[in-house]
């Protein structure tokens, strides 16, 4: 079984180019400057089509997740975390913390995490890992 | 809609109901609307208004032999159904139609004739979720779950005591699923689902189906049975995606839509005699008792540990046994509202004595909308 892998549109075509270069991008509205996911190209919060795309810090905390224990055969034999982290930008994504156990006592919420990529044929997903450094 | 001016007049659930491998999505539509015509003592053909989710009221209207004046095919979820009550009541009160049909049938368990999950890879869902390992309900509705314990000071005990009191609900319920009595002990020891979920916190998945007929309340006198009318009515939607909602310990949409309601009944929280809230799995019943103004953020979890909303009780609430342990089929609004109708008729098999406004509340998709109705039995 293969992973549910995305189908870029036009309008997220340089999320996922960019997570293929290994960089996260977001975008933000010129006026008002406000960061938002998932991409679009108009602001949600003012409407101004007047919006730019940014390569984003990559850090991030763990806002919440669960550690799915059903069967996923596409996603590997063990449990494993679905996660929601929040941007340092301020805006927040589904992802999967990797890089530590996947157990309630390894992800605790808050936590500084950092992006890493991890490609799935012509496609890179954007995950999570511990940040190495504590986030100040 | 003026409070009170449309009335149910006709309500019935499928005449099976758990596993029903012998009939197909739309013949548990059927089944549940010819009882619910039954049930008012009408016929297809006095029926002029339809509206469904899950199949279109297209072929609802065909198959039963309708011809609507009016049709509605809403679909945000489990809560569709009450959209469609809101809906309907708005166009019996502007003359689109005179009688209403709402119906739903779901073959959740035995998959009889019954569509797929999939949704698009291009989808905001299918880009942004679904390659992270998100499948069904389970491992996305219980994702903002963790965030709402750690800013309530909840603990797993207190989903946990969530569905320890529907099993005490169900047992009242022959048609319940399960009815043997749980502990806390027990709902922990389950099997985990997704982390903190175990499998006695997660809904039922059933076959069933629910219908109801809507008309003017100056005409409900007319039909066989009490009438339950309709004192105000709510709706919201949110997002697509669990991920995106505003606030992880907070429904907008529950909120949006509850003070709506509560606003057109002109009735407030202490008037009301039993509570019905969507409980897909346990955390909902705790958002819901917050977010529609019955707790105060942070005490709802002692609210149930109290036995506020338990037998004797003195805020009823899931008195049907619920989601987690009555039924589910996958849309499970519809059997939140034949227990509200029920319990106005005074005919719940755990009948709250003297009951006289119930508010039932539903949620759709992952948070993705909600619908609230709120009945009386009094003219």
């Amino acid at each position: 079984m293969d992973r549910a892998l995305p189908q870029p549109t036009p309008e997220t075509q340089h999320f996922w180019d960019g997570c293929a270069a290994h960089e996260l991008r977001l975008q933000r509205c010129i006026a008002c400057r406000d960061s938002y996911f998932p991409p679009r190209p108009f602001c949600p919060k003012c409407g101004s089509r007047e919006v730019e795309i940014y390569p984003a810090s990559g850090k991030a905390t763990l806002y919440s997740y669960v550690i799915n224990h059903r069967p996923r055969p596409d996603m590997g034999t063990e449990p494993h975390s679905i996660a929601v982290v929040e941007l340092a930008e301020g805006p927040r994504m589904m992802t999967n913390i990797v890089g530590c156990p996947q157990t309630p006592q390894a992800l605790v919420l808050d936590m500084p995490l950092e992006v890493t990529f991890e490609s799935f044929g012509a496609i890179t997903l954007p995950l999570f890992k511990p940040a190495e450094a504590p986030a100040r | 809609m003026t409070p009170k001016s449309i009335a149910i007049v006709g309500a019935a659930e499928t005449t099976k109901m758990g596993k029903i491998p012998d009939v197909s999505v739309i013949g548990l539509h059927a089944d549940a609307a010819l009882n619910a015509l039954a049930d008012a003592g009408l016929k297809a053909t006095d029926i002029d208004g339809v509206a469904t989710a899950g199949i279109s009221p297209v072929e609802l209207a065909h198959y039963l032999g309708i011809t609507p004046t009016w049709a509605d095919g809403t679909a945000v979820g489990g809560c569709s159904f009450m959209l469609h009550v809101r809906h309907a009541a708005a166009a019996i009160a502007e003359g689109l139609c005179t009688t209403v049909l709402i119906t739903h049938g779901e073959s959740g368990r035995s998959r009889v004739g019954a569509g797929g999950f999939g949704r698009s890879p291009s989808s905001l869902m299918g880009q942004f979720e679904m390659p992270f390992g998100v499948t069904s309900p389970p491992t996305m509705f219980t994702i903002p779950v963790l965030r709402y314990l750690k800013a309530r000071g909840y603990t797993e005990e207190d989903l946990a005591q969530v569905a320890v009191v529907q099993r005490e609900w169900a047992a009242k319920n022959p048609r319940a699923s399960f009815k043997d009595p749980i502990t806390i002990a027990d709902v922990l020891g389950s099997p985990m689902i997704a982390w903190p979920f175990r499998m006695l916190m997660c809904c039922l998945v059933t076959d069933g189906g629910g219908a109801l007929i809507l008309t003017r309340a100056d005409r409900a006198r007319d039909f066989p049975q009490k009438p339950v009318y309709i004192l105000g009515t709510g709706e919201s939607v949110e997002t697509p995606m669990v991920s995106q909602m505003e606030d992880f310990t907070t429904s907008r949409a529950f909120r949006v839509s509850g003070r709506k309601a509560f606003a057109e009944a002109g009735v407030t929280h202490a008037d009301v005699d039993h509570l019905m809230i969507y409980d897909a799995f346990a955390h909902l019943p705790l958002y819901g008792l917050e977010d529609l103004g019955f707790c105060q953020p942070g005490e709802a979890a002692a609210f149930v540990r109290e036995r506020h909303t338990a037998p004797g009780g003195k805020l009823p609430v899931n008195t049907n046994g619920g989601g987690l342990s009555y039924m589910h089929s996958g849309m499970y609004g519809m059997y939140a509202l034949q227990e509200s109708v029920r319990q106005m008729r005074g005919i719940a098999p755990a009948q709250i004595p003297g009951a006289k406004i119930s508010v039932c509340h539903g949620v759709g998709g992952m948070f993705a909308a909600s619908g609230t109705i709120i009945f009386t039995n009094e003219a």
